[in-house]
């Protein structure tokens, strides 16, 4: 600093009491442009990696439940990930509603897992939510857990009928992705 | 480097001599790795695992980087490419087997780095700098090794990825938006893959990096030794070549012995038959485990199922499994006993020994268990031990022990064969030499080579 002003006296006029030289705006103007010139490149290096168009393009998926009969289930695929469509029986309906919702560990009814008017169709995630495994229970004959729903032979979650976690260490109810009816017979998943 | 009476390097030809004077690297490999590299006498066969760890390191990127030239990073490919390589690229079965065991033995070589630190605490003063740069160098490790796990995709790839980007789901608020923008996707896929491979190929030359820091800070104090004594002369010590080059020239020897039988003669006992099986979104496998080096921190992972507070179950287990690595970075700290090698420390090592390997085989033997009784609670037992023997058991031992006394020196411990003197002085009394008729220098100076 005192070197500038030894070599520059009457080019520069400084404040020498308290140190502040008028180049000293240039200097910080300088290395802040080039800071904020350096941050700005890496938001399209941390940007790339979000997911691209492309897959973005197949986050949903349409599907024709006409053929799925009360007590049916079919595995579909949204986003590359399992999706369980199932037709409740009115018993699985009824068992589901007789639970008393305040002793679940992520409470909710079956009513607001499902569309009005829609109760006996759940659409749920076929993906654990403990560690991401698919569960069982969707296909014919597969093992549907001690409540009748799901059952995930990873670490052992128990899922009720209207896909709620019952037992074991799933923190959180099989999700409900977003979906609406476009017809009786279709749904648009995502 | 650090010592006075290191040996100098000398070029010998006119070329040597112009080398020297433009750029020293052949000075710089003498200092680090050769003659002028003065090393304490008494170091035991558990210090070849550094130059073993180095080895493997090569190993991985001389195989990994062939490898590369006929894998293909794209999930429609990836699985079948690694087929090519096994049945169509000449050798291509004998460089993945190569590459795929040295990850295996690249970690046994390091845990037992590791352990023989914890032992002689060589993460004490003044070497905290080389166990924190070790550390780091593992975490890098471990990261290089889950993501090469996931190229082949095969099932368990395919799930392993999904299982541990899903630790990040635990993460409150940012987890879920984390854990697809890890993957460009919601669920594992081509973009998760491609970038694996990049970061996969990159990795290894930032460990390497890594890897010259941590020996830069190896030459600033010197190797440790086993008695944990420092060097006070130049008799507590030897040029590291040829002598240690011809030591670690032999445990190089029996470690490739073992290594090659694998490779050879057990190539996939270390794998997983599923992932043999290419790699399918729809169906998990029956039991989905890492490979067998994560298993201690898997069950670490695993053995937290009650909800605590606000703190779910699933988000305790993952900052558990990343704190039981992150407690070692407070070592130096934790440890506050002045004496370094477990050998003069009794109580210690009964913990030790008794303690904290019996806890690391439990937790590696439910890591790779499935996840029910009684291996949850025994991972339950085992990991509370873990952390207690960091945080509770070390502080509170380096207290109240009562060392053993210490040899004089490096010097007098190895001709004496005496593992402690009755008139021993304590570790802060550096420098003067007792004025007894204990072998000295001179005595030692038998030992050392010629050009000394």
């Amino acid at each position: 600093m005192t070197d500038a002003i030894v070599e520059h006296p009457e080019a520069v006029q400084d404040d020498t009491q308290t140190g502040v030289r008028r180049r000293d705006f240039i200097e910080i103007a300088a290395v802040s442009f080039a800071g904020i010139g350096g941050i700005a490149v890496l938001f399209p290096l941390i940007s790339q990696m979000a997911p691209s168009a492309d897959v973005l393009a197949e986050s949903t998926t349409e599907l024709d439940i006409s053929a799925i009969q009360p007590g049916q289930s079919v595995k579909a695929v949204f986003r590359k990930q399992p999706v369980f469509v199932r037709n409740l029986l009115p018993a699985e309906i009824a068992e589901a509603a007789a639970v008393d919702v305040s002793s679940l560990r992520d409470p909710q009814t079956l009513a607001e897992r499902t569309k009005e008017g829609k109760e006996n169709w759940l659409i749920t995630m076929g993906v654990c939510t403990h560690l991401g495994c698919v569960p069982l229970g969707a296909g014919e004959g597969e093992n549907k857990g001690e409540f009748g729903g799901y059952f995930c032979p990873c670490h052992g979650s128990h899922y009720d009928t209207a896909a709620r976690i019952r037992k074991g260490p799933a923190p959180t109810n099989l999700l409900v992705p977003e979906y609406e009816f476009t017809s009786d017979t279709t749904v648009q998943i995502g | 480097m650090s010592f006075p009476w290191a040996q100098q390097y000398q070029p010998k030809s006119g070329f040597t001599r112009w080398i020297d004077e433009k750029l020293p690297l052949p000075r710089l490999v003498y200092n680090a790795v050769g003659a002028g590299y003065p090393v304490p006498r008494n170091l035991n066969y558990f210090w070849n695992f550094g130059v073993l760890a180095g080895f493997c390191l090569v190993l991985q990127i001389i195989t990994g980087v062939v490898l590369a030239m006929h894998y293909a990073p794209n999930a429609l490919v990836a699985f079948d490419s690694v087929e090519h390589i096994m049945r169509d690229v000449n050798w291509g079965w004998m460089l993945r087997y190569a590459h795929a065991n040295g990850a295996s033995f690249f970690f046994v070589v390091i845990y037992i780095h590791i352990f023989r630190g914890l032992f002689f605490s060589s993460y004490k003063a003044p070497r905290e700098m080389i166990w924190l740069l070790g550390v780091v160098i593992f975490l890098l490790m471990m990261a290089t090794a889950f993501m090469g796990y996931v190229l082949p995709w095969g099932q368990m790839s395919f799930w392993g990825a999904k299982v541990i980007t899903g630790l990040f789901s635990a993460i409150p608020l940012v987890g879920e938006p984390l854990q697809i923008w890890l993957l460009g996707g919601f669920a594992p896929d081509n973009a998760a893959l491609n970038r694996f491979f990049s970061l996969h190929f990159m990795m290894p030359f930032i460990i390497a990096g890594v890897v010259i820091l941590h020996i830069w800070a190896l030459h600033i104090p010197g190797s440790s030794n086993p008695t944990g004594v420092e060097i006070k002369d130049e008799s507590d010590t030897i040029p590291f070549h040829p002598y240690y080059t011809a030591k670690d020239g032999f445990g190089l020897a029996v470690f490739l012995v073992l290594y090659t039988s694998f490779v050879f003669f057990l190539p996939n006992y270390l794998g997983h038959p599923d992932n043999y099986i290419p790699a399918n979104p729809l169906s998990t496998p029956a039991h989905i485990v890492p490979e067998w080096y994560f298993w201690p921190f898997y069950a670490i992972l695993r053995a937290f199922t009650q909800d605590f507070l606000f703190l779910p179950a699933k988000l305790m287990g993952v900052i558990a499994m990343f704190a039981a690595i992150l407690v070692w970075f407070f070592l130096p700290w934790l440890d506050k006993s002045p004496v370094r090698s477990g050998l003069y420390r009794p109580l210690f090592r009964k913990f030790f020994w008794f303690g904290l390997i019996p806890t690391m085989g439990v937790l590696f033997y439910c890591g790779g268990a499935p996840a029910e009784e009684p291996y949850v609670m025994l991972s339950q037992i085992a990991a509370l031990y873990y952390f207690a023997h960091f945080l509770i058991v070390l502080p509170i031992v380096s207290i109240i022990e009562k060392p053993k006394p210490l040899p004089h020196s490096i010097t007098d411990a190895v001709l004496n064969h005496r593992t402690g003197a009755d008139d021993a002085v304590p570790l802060s009394t550096t420098g003067e030499r007792p004025t007894d008729s204990r072998p000295g220098p001179d005595d030692a100076g038998l030992y050392r080579p010629a050009g000394a």
